[in-house]
């Protein structure tokens, strides 16, 4: 029998029993679909949290003072005390290439009050205007602050939306001046409201100049170093750079933690995905129950279609032509299911995406691929029993009359 | 035991049987179905098979089909020996050479007359382009041009006996065997079926087997067997015992 008679008569079979076709259809369909959707939620959480962490800013290297790894070996003999990181520390990073800017901070709490006598004790940022870049901010009013020599302070800040609503209600707040702790800086620039919860949270803080931070909480040494990389390949060149370059400023003791950012988003990411899959394996169980009720209705059919297989071999039907017969039939319903799921699983995201506007959900073509090779593979596997059952009918009995 | 004169040359019979046994275990009592049964029917010869219910005749029907295989005794069809053949190979010997008719008629509902026809041209792998010529022929020669599209319950019985004679037909077989072809249907549309089945024989020479258990449809052969207890009881041809 040629491929294309078997198909043909496999469909005419199907179309003639088309109540029943539908129904073993939508058993797969719920299979692939819900397959589809979960992955898609899944995705959506992943690509949610790689867009939070992305408006931190892109390539960043987050040097801190000290070593956190552990290192085999004996204990050290002497206590360690890491040396302080300096302004001068961070800038002489920009040496290397592969580092583009440089962010020193440190970061204190203080009250910030207004000449009308609103106080409120944030935290304080002390940083300078490449913070700006490095950390991709967004700036509601004015500007942020000036650029200009790092270790020279300056009596100007920029405050968090939350804080400037605060001391300020609706005036602007660009203009007026504020005291810090006992320093009384103008304030230049407002940020927009960022909503962002990942990290610190820019919405209720004052950034000054790093000088100014220095010596406002009469200290010399940074609480970090924020660096931007000029690409991402250039992350690692710069991870060993950033070692180097600190070591040949630190005696030769390599004294500092690098985190590359970008390692803590894989990371999380990987959790996710592993997450994802789980997921989908599970609504996959869906599937497994769609390939056995494809199976049992094949058995029901073969059964019902005794004389007509009998027919068939009578006529000199091969033993593999009854057997591609109904596995036909059942890669043909799986197929049928699975172009349905994957119709409904396609929909069903979208209205999501249209319900949750920012909670970014996509079903990965991954999940595409693998869950409809899957569906149709269901189809073949459960149908080879069927299709064996009837091949194996004796003729004569199965043309006799019950 | 039962040597028969043949008119015929060795070698253009149709079907030799030599001391065919079948066998079936009931319970634990062995059955001959058929009991050694020596039988050579040549090309083109109208043969009826008769008996009572359970004389074993369809049984000899099923092996003569090659549906079902001896338990001992030589089988040659077509001058071939096809005692010992695999499944397939005997579907393929049936898919070539053997044309079908049954009581219960065995259309399949869901495919129209025309389709029915067309199937064994589909299980012998033939092109769709050759195929179309053969079935229009075979639908003409059963009358059933106008029916091509109609599905089997449209159609009155003796219709669709029709179909199946069609379907016998469209491979232009050497053997075509009839069970029953009549049994269920009113005495006109028997008449018709019959007189179509005995003017197609002669038009294609085919060898035309008929089994039943109807005395009017079985005196209609010019050779008439009758099989009682799995034994060829009577073989008659033209009136005469062939059995001398």
């Amino acid at each position: 029998m040629r491929a294309f008679d078997i198909l043909v008569f496999a469909l005419v079979s199907l179309h003639s029993n088309w109540r029943r076709t539908a129904l073993i259809a939508l058993a797969t369909a719920i299979g692939v679909s819900s397959v589809l959707l979960l992955t898609a939620l899944g995705e959506g959480a992943n690509r949610y949290v790689r867009g939070q962490f992305e408006t931190l800013g892109t390539n960043l290297l987050i040097v801190l003072p000290g070593r956190s790894e552990t290192v085999g070996g004996p204990p050290p003999m002497l206590g360690e005390t890491p040396r302080d990181l300096t302004i001068d520390d961070a800038y002489s990073l920009l040496k290397h290439a592969s580092l583009k800017r440089v962010a020193p901070v440190i970061v204190g709490s203080a009250p910030v009050s207004t000449a009308a006598g609103l106080e409120r004790e944030v935290t304080i940022l002390g940083s300078t205007s490449d913070m700006y870049w490095v950390r991709s901010l967004h700036l509601g009013y004015g500007k942020f602050l000036p650029p200009g020599d790092p270790k020279r302070a300056s009596s100007v800040c920029v405050l968090g939306y939350e804080l400037a609503e605060e001391l300020f209600r609706s005036q602007p707040a660009v203009g007026q001046w504020v005291r810090v702790g006992d320093r009384r800086f103008r304030v230049v620039g407002v940020l927009t409201d960022s909503g962002v919860s990942v990290g610190v949270d820019f919405d209720d803080l004052a950034i000054i100049p790093v000088a100014s931070a220095q010596a406002l909480f009469n200290r010399n040494s940074l609480f970090r170093i924020i660096i931007e990389a000029a690409s991402e390949a250039d992350l690692k060149t710069g991870e060993e750079a950033i070692h180097r370059l600190i070591a040949a400023r630190h005696e030769g003791e390599d004294d500092v933690t690098v985190i590359a950012q970008d390692a803590v988003v894989k990371t999380l990411g990987r959790v996710l995905t592993t997450l994802t899959l789980g997921v989908g394996g599970i609504s996959a169980i869906s599937l497994a129950v769609a390939g056995v009720l494809i199976m049992n209705v094949m058995l029901v059919s073969v059964t019902q279609r005794r004389a007509e297989i009998g027919l068939l071999k009578a006529l000199g039907a091969r033993l593999s032509d009854v057997r591609w017969l109904f596995i036909t039939e059942a890669f043909l319903l799986a197929s049928l299911g699975a172009v349905f799921g994957l119709c409904v699983g396609l929909a069903g995201t979208q209205v999501v995406a249209e319900m949750y506007p920012e909670f970014p959900v996509a079903v990965p073509p991954w999940s595409i691929a693998i869950v409809v090779s899957v569906a149709m593979l269901t189809g073949i596997v459960f149908g080879v029993l069927p299709a064996r059952r009837a091949a194996d009918l004796d003729p004569i009995d199965a043309l006799s009359k019950r | 035991m039962h040597e028969r004169h043949d008119p015929q040359p060795a070698g253009s019979s149709m079907i030799e049987l030599h001391n065919v046994t079948k066998t079936f275990v009931v319970g634990d009592q062995r059955v001959n179905a058929v009991d050694g049964v020596d039988l050579t029917i040549a090309k083109g010869e109208y043969i009826s098979i008769m008996g009572p219910s359970g004389s074993g005749k369809s049984t000899l029907l099923n092996l003569i089909a090659l549906l079902d295989r001896p338990t001992s005794g030589v089988y040659r069809f077509d001058g071939s020996d096809v005692t010992g053949l695999s499944d397939d190979e005997l579907a393929a010997i049936r898919r070539l050479s053997v044309g079908f008719i049954f009581q219960a008629f065995h259309l399949i509902p869901r495919l129209s007359a025309r389709l029915n026809v067309e199937l064994p041209l589909m299980l012998a792998g033939i092109a769709p382009g050759a195929r179309s010529n053969k079935v229009d022929r075979a639908l003409a020669a059963t009358g059933l041009s106008d029916r091509a599209q109609h599905r089997p319950r449209e159609l009155s019985g003796g219709q669709r006996q029709r179909v199946a004679i069609a379907r016998a037909i469209v491979m232009r077989p050497a053997l075509i065997l009839a069970d029953e072809p009549t049994g269920n249907l009113d005495t006109g549309s028997g008449n018709q079926v019959v007189e179509l089945l005995e003017s197609l024989r002669m038009e294609e020479g085919v060898t035309l087997i008929v089994v039943t258990h109807n005395p009017d449809l079985g005196r209609r052969a010019e050779r008439q067997i009758r099989i009682v207890d799995g034994q060829i009881a009577k073989d008659v041809v033209g009136g005469c015992d062939a059995r001398v």
